[in-house]
């Protein structure tokens, strides 16, 4: 894959991106207590004293939250810290009750991985993970319930995260956007986070720097909080040509927080904040070190579904599928599996281009998800069925689809009923050949002059006169017979 | 390590407490004399040993993930200075 690069006035510039991710766990009670997670409750419902940050509670660590963030470490392939401790990052908002984030620092469960992007064109990039660690969330403010006032809502207050951190590995948009989307994919697999970015349970924060290529890394910039694939890689573009223009102008990047106004297309800092960075972490002494036995990481271990790289490369072995259209497939688990119960018997490829083709873009055009699709992989599969045994062409199959959507309707009996079975009497055939031929002696005269196209046009002529029901491959052969 | 009265100005203003220059003064010295100290402990070799967590061989015991608390808005409200539908309301935090 061609190189991404930004063309500015001294030439090329190479962009660097890393990009931290929160995750929310999908889990029932908090990280430290025993209040529940589940997203739009009633505000300060589901708010233990923990998570009030009242004197003198203590945080007790959820034994499942852990298990979860162990399997997404193993999903990222990385390395377990069978000994980790938890610290407080120290500041002051209003959503943040303790005063301090219970997080880890120096010492995170999860140490380095990787994770691999599937890119459009097929190819494999890989980009390594420094760390997962755990922490907790902080609760909701909203600013636009009253002039002068934010509301606290504390009800997020306290439920578990993982922070993902990349290397600075990411050299394109198109590959923040690939590594989003696997992360995402990964964990829905696991059933760890559901990667709904609408809701806030995966945010992202993007490093970004620039250099001319090759160069020393540039200064980056911290982009905070940008909640979609699509403005995450609107986002890196604009900061990387900002910075550019700076440097060549002589200036210089000044390391800050920023944010993306997706309006505007641009980046603007945030109000600097006097020793903003100074966290004074210390470990928590509520907490005792976290310690995972090797026993317990290898029965999570056992527990791991087939992941989406594991099951594209199946895919690719035991289907023959190309690898863009493995890619697709199990970018979903839900996906994944409509396509293995539709090819199974069938031809796969079939399958996995009627699933991809036709089936994606009804998907899309109605905007609803799969589970909510009027087309069952079963229903899907009689109508390959159809095909295979050439009762249809592929043809008239996409007519039937659509009415199949439509309608519900199985495709059997739309086939029946509106008599679109395929033309496979070769004498009838051979009467409309005939007849075409009579009528077009010029067209026939070029074909025998040698132009081939018109022989396409002699089969256009065909599918015209019957409804495109003439099976293809017969009108071919009467057609290679009668123009000679 | 000595500490500067910047730094002690520093500190107060990233605990969110308002020390006035008196106290300033008394607490450079003071810091000063703490962190001399520390310095002092820092002497110690201390490579290779494990940083003692507990006084006690005990490992942190999770906790299972069941919920038995929250439904008590009213209990988190009480100490509120103002709340509104079920909201903390406080002084708005951002321009």
């Amino acid at each position: 894959m061609a190189d991404y690069r930004l063309q500015g006035d001294t030439g090329e510039w190479e962009v660097v991106c890393g990009l931290e991710i929160h995750a929310q766990i999908i889990s029932d009670s908090k990280l430290f207590s025993a209040a529940a997670t589940e997203f739009g409750a009633e505000p300060n419902s589901q708010v233990s004293p923990v998570d009030a940050g009242m004197p003198g509670m203590l945080p007790r660590v959820n034994q499942f939250c852990v298990e979860q963030a162990v399997k997404t470490g193993l999903g990222l392939r990385a390395e377990i810290n069978r000994w980790s401790a938890f610290e407080r990052k120290n500041y002051f908002y209003a959503d943040l009750p303790q005063g301090y984030q219970i997080s880890q620092y120096l010492h995170p469960l999860v140490g380095e991985g990787t994770v691999y992007l599937d890119m459009p064109d097929g190819s494999v990039v890989p980009v390594g993970i420094e760390r997962l660690h755990m922490e907790q969330d902080a609760g909701k403010s909203l600013h636009d319930q009253e002039p002068g006032k934010t509301y606290i809502d504390l009800n997020r207050s306290g439920v578990g995260l993982m922070e993902i951190v990349s290397k600075p590995d990411i050299t394109s948009p198109e590959q923040a956007g690939a590594y989003v989307n696997k992360l995402r994919s990964i964990l829905r697999y696991l059933g760890t986070c559901d990667g709904n970015m609408a809701e806030g349970s995966m945010r992202c924060d993007i490093n970004v720097s620039v250099r001319k290529p090759g160069g020393d890394l540039g200064t980056r910039c911290e982009l905070k909080n940008v909640n979609s694939v699509r403005f995450i890689m609107q986002a890196i573009e604009a900061e990387a040509t900002r910075q550019i223009e700076i440097l060549e102008d002589g200036g210089e990047i000044e390391q800050q927080t920023r944010l993306y106004d997706p309006d505007k297309r641009e980046t603007r800092a945030l109000r600097g904040k006097e020793h903003a960075h100074d966290y004074r972490y210390f470990p928590d002494p509520d907490i005792l070190p976290l310690i995972v036995e090797n026993d317990w990481v290898e029965r999570i271990k056992a527990s791991m579904p087939e992941l989406p790289d594991e099951k594209k490369q199946r895919f690719i072995d035991e289907y023959g599928l190309s690898a863009y259209d493995a890619g697709v497939l199990v970018a979903e688990q839900a996906y994944a599996d409509f396509f293995e119960t539709l090819a199974k018997g069938r031809d796969p490829k079939l399958a996995a281009n009627w699933f991809t083709g036709d089936f994606f873009g009804a998907l899309n055009k109605a905007g609803v998800e799969l589970d909510a699709a009027p087309v069952d992989s079963a229903k899907l599969g009689e109508l390959l069925d159809l095909i295979a045994d050439e009762t249809i062409s592929g043809r008239i199959a996409k007519d039937v689809f659509e009415e199949m959507w439509e309608t519900g309707k199985p495709a059997g009996q739309i086939v029946e009923d509106k008599g679109l079975k395929q033309i496979t009497d070769t004498s009838e055939l051979e009467g409309i050949v005939d007849k075409i031929v009579a009528d077009n002696p010029d067209q026939v005269a070029q074909v025998q002059d040698g132009n081939q196209k018109v022989k396409g046009w002699f089969v256009g002529q065909v599918m015209k006169a019957t409804g495109g029901k003439a099976n293809p491959k017969l009108v071919n052969e009467i057609l290679a017979k009668k123009l000679g | 390590m000595a500490v500067d009265k910047d730094t002690v100005a520093g500190i107060a203003k990233l605990a969110r407490i308002k020390v006035d220059d008196a106290e300033q003064e008394a607490l450079t010295k003071e810091l000063s004399n703490i962190l001399g100290w520390i310095d002092e402990l820092g002497e110690l070799d201390t490579e290779g040993v494990q940083p003692m967590t507990s006084v006690v061989e005990v490992q942190h015991s999770l906790r299972k993930d069941v919920i038995k608390d929250g439904d008590r808005q009213d209990d988190i409200l009480k100490n509120a200075p103002e709340s509104k539908q079920g909201y903390f309301v406080v002084p708005r935090v951002v321009e």
